[in-house]
């Protein structure tokens, strides 16, 4: 199924080459969570501060077990702030 | 240097100048900056005074940190009465000019009445003077910044100065200092216009003394800035990206003010991010971005120097832009941009090169852009009220010519220098003006963050982020993660957040270090500098003191409960995507309980036993 993965910030640096203004059109097969995608593109866990799917916040106890679902949106940003 | 206890007073009208020593007594209940300087407007103004008269005065402040080595110690603010609002203003920036002001041996500059011909202020320590600025008035403030420092001859000379768009009337101009540094919002630029005063320019050469536990100083900020430099926000995220890290945050979330606010999402969203700033473009292969910059004594360094490219429409044979200067911030961005339907991030960078040049607003001016827009798209306007400029949302050509007329105060420009709210009404439309007590609003949509419509609608100046920051914990867990599609608990936060932005704005420090330090980090500091025993405890309740102060102050202006309310948008137009599909904002059930914890009447009146328990002034 399709996923739409987002990664901002430094962490733009860990999209796959086929990415656009950050975002990546990614294939997966079967159950995906947060976590799953995190590994998988080598983002540093510790650096997936923000995540959120489909624009909702997936709080940290929930990346192991929250299932991607076809057309979701997975979106993450490390330590970020402004103002 | 802690408190230097001087004020400086300048009467405008006879021309007199007087030192005298800063009331300690106040100093201990409200702090410095903001609050302090709140207290003498309170004693001084009369809440009810035309803003433009020569009866209002404006007080520049600095905080007790400001000019010290406390990272980010060089903040300094501009204190009146509004003349966008009718409420009080309080205008904070950074730059340098603050801590020079320290420097010289002064807390305050307290301007009052009204100079019969333009003038500016020279200060050089203890002697200040009111000179001649007949030369300077009609010119931008870059203009004015280059010639005071020839007159002087003295290139350290900080400068804060109006532009034209000040002189012309705008409502929600600037007082600029360091060239693109702005006490930006609520129109205190107009204050100075009003007064003939073009320009403060300040030398300091007095240096850092008076510190009350001198070595204990130097420990508390040395380990506060280990504290910044490793909290991944302060340390990496804002230097390297700048507040502009959050374009793609609250469109992801669905909570980007597009359009006129009409939507919450901007599909352009990404192409005016910090992202793309930091991309090189297809143009000239140069990134929009040269590189950041700090304000003095910070250590996080979040400002942001662009470069326009050469061939882009705005700048062609226009070199004098062709330099770095002050690049888009978040909020710029997104009111020139988001709001207006733009994704020129070119565009946008020289909307706010001439915000910066001729003193104005960019969140107020952006915001009356995209409401002049939606009335053209309406018919409401044609090109025969806007001299022939196509209004429409998107267009990058009208934004860099509505920034134009308005730096110049010129046709259409004078309305668009209105502000949003008396612009609507003088076309019949007041429902498109989205402002609260007739002040812009920043960029977070409150029907998808909800504690921000409280925060707006609360403001003591009007629509505004930068009263109660509740994204920092509805968006981005800080101190912790709450819901921004919830009602419950933001009342509290709100609260929380209001009075603890209070303390930090009188300390002298910026906002931005509450990304890593709360007061716990900040009391330290102020202990080891100033007289009293400062803790956490004590400036909670200090913010607290003053958020009432300044309540109260609005209160006697005519403000009441009514005021306390968002445009009709927000209650009959729900989201229409995102998170908050189909939400609209809550903040009518989240006011009573806000009165209730505030101590205040179901009015909105601070009550009796409040005014008692903080030591208010009658
Ligand atoms: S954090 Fe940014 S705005 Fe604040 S003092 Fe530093 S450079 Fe200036």
């Amino acid at each position: 199924m399709k996923i739409t993965l987002k990664l901002y910030a430094t962490l733009g640096d860990y999209l796959p080459a086929n990415a656009f203004e950050n975002t990546a059109s990614i294939d997966v097969d079967g159950s995906v969570t947060p976590n799953t995608l995190i590994d998988k593109y080598r983002v540093p866990r510790e650096l997936a501060h923000l995540v959120l799917i489909n624009g909702v916040y997936c709080a940290q106890p929930e990346r192991d077990s929250a299932v991607l679902k076809e057309g979701d949106t997975l979106a993450i940003w490390p330590p970020v702030a402004g103002g | 240097m802690a408190w230097a206890k001087k004020i400086l007073r300048v009467n405008l009208t006879d021309g007199s100048i007087a030192s005298e020593p800063l009331n300690m007594e106040w100093a201990q209940a409200y702090l410095g900056q903001r609050g302090l300087a709140t207290r003498y407007l309170v004693e001084e103004v009369d809440p009810k005074c035309d803003p433009l008269g020569a009866d209002n005065k404006v007080i520049m402040a600095t905080g007790p940190l400001t000019g010290t080595m406390a990272s980010t110690g060089g903040r300094y603010s501009v204190i009146t009465k509004s003349p966008l609002t009718g409420t009080v203003a309080c205008s904070n920036s950074g730059g340098f000019i603050g801590a020079e002001m320290k420097m010289a041996g002064w807390d305050m500059i307290i301007f009052e009445g009204k100079a019969a011909s333009p003038v500016y202020l020279h200060v050089e320590n203890d002697n200040a003077k009111l000179l001649p600025a007949d030369q300077l008035w009609g010119k931008s403030v870059w203009e004015t910044d280059e010639l005071i420092h020839k007159i002087h001859q003295d290139p350290q000379i900080r400068i804060a100065c109006i532009g034209r768009a000040a002189e012309a009337g705008c409502l929600y101009s600037a007082v600029i200092n360091d060239l693109h540094r702005a006490a930006g919002r609520s129109g205190v630029g107009a204050v100075l216009a009003s007064k003939n005063l073009k320009a403060v320019a300040v030398r300091g050469t007095l240096g850092v003394g008076n510190i009350k536990d001198p070595k204990r100083f130097m420990q508390s900020t040395g380990e506060q800035k280990q504290v910044l430099a490793e909290n991944a926000v302060t340390g990496q995220g804002l230097p390297a990206f700048g507040t502009q890290v959050l374009m793609n945050v609250i469109n992801e979330i669905g909570a980007m003010p597009t359009r006129n606010m009409r939507e919450v999402k901007f599909e352009g969203a990404h192409k005016i991010s910090a992202e793309a700033m930091a991309e090189p473009r297809k143009s000239d292969s140069k990134p929009n971005l040269t590189t950041n910059a700090g304000c003095f004594a910070c250590t996080i360094a979040c400002g942001r120097i662009s470069t326009i490219d050469k061939g882009h429409f705005s700048v062609e044979n226009k070199p004098q832009y062709w330099g770095n200067s002050g690049g888009l911030e978040y909020e710029a961005a997104w009111a020139l941009g988001s709001d207006t339907g733009i994704d020129d991030l070119d565009a946008l960078t020289y909307a706010n090169f001439l915000c910066n040049e001729d003193g104005f607003d960019p969140i107020s001016f952006g915001a009356t852009v995209a409401a002049a827009m939606e009335m053209f798209e309406q018919g409401v306007i044609t090109t025969e009220d806007t001299g022939g400029i196509e209004f429409k949302f998107g267009s990058a050509e009208a934004l860099c010519k509505a920034a134009e007329i308005t730096a110049a105060g010129e046709g259409f420009g004078k309305d668009l220098g209105m502000g949003s709210k008396r612009m609507c009404e003088k076309y019949g439309r007041p429902e498109l003006s989205m402002t609260v007590k007739g002040q812009e609003f920043p960029a977070y949509d409150p029907r998808g963050i909800q504690g921000m419509g409280l925060t707006y609608a609360t403001s003591n100046r009007g629509a505004c982020h930068l009263r109660s920051y509740t994204v920092a914990s509805e968006v981005l867990g800080i101190p912790e993660k709450t819901d921004p599609l919830a009602t419950e608990g933001k009342p509290g936060l709100v609260k929380a957040f209001q009075d603890a932005t209070a303390a930090f704005d009188s300390s002298g420090l910026c906002i931005f270090t509450s990304f890593a330090w709360t007061l716990d980090n900040v009391a330290p500091q102020l202990d080891a500098s100033c007289e009293g025993d400062w803790t956490a405890e004590r400036l909670v309740e200090v913010g607290e003191r003053i958020w009432n102060l300044e309540r109260d102050f609005n209160n006697k202006a005519g403000f009441t409960a009514k005021d306390d309310t968002l445009p009709k948008r927000f209650f009959t137009e729900p989201a229409n995507t995102g998170p908050a599909e189909g939400k609209v904002s809550g903040v009518e059930q989240m006011l009573p309980e806000y009165y209730d914890l505030r101590g205040w009447t179901p009015d909105g009146e601070v009550t009796t036993q409040t005014r008692d328990r903080l030591d208010l002034p009658s």
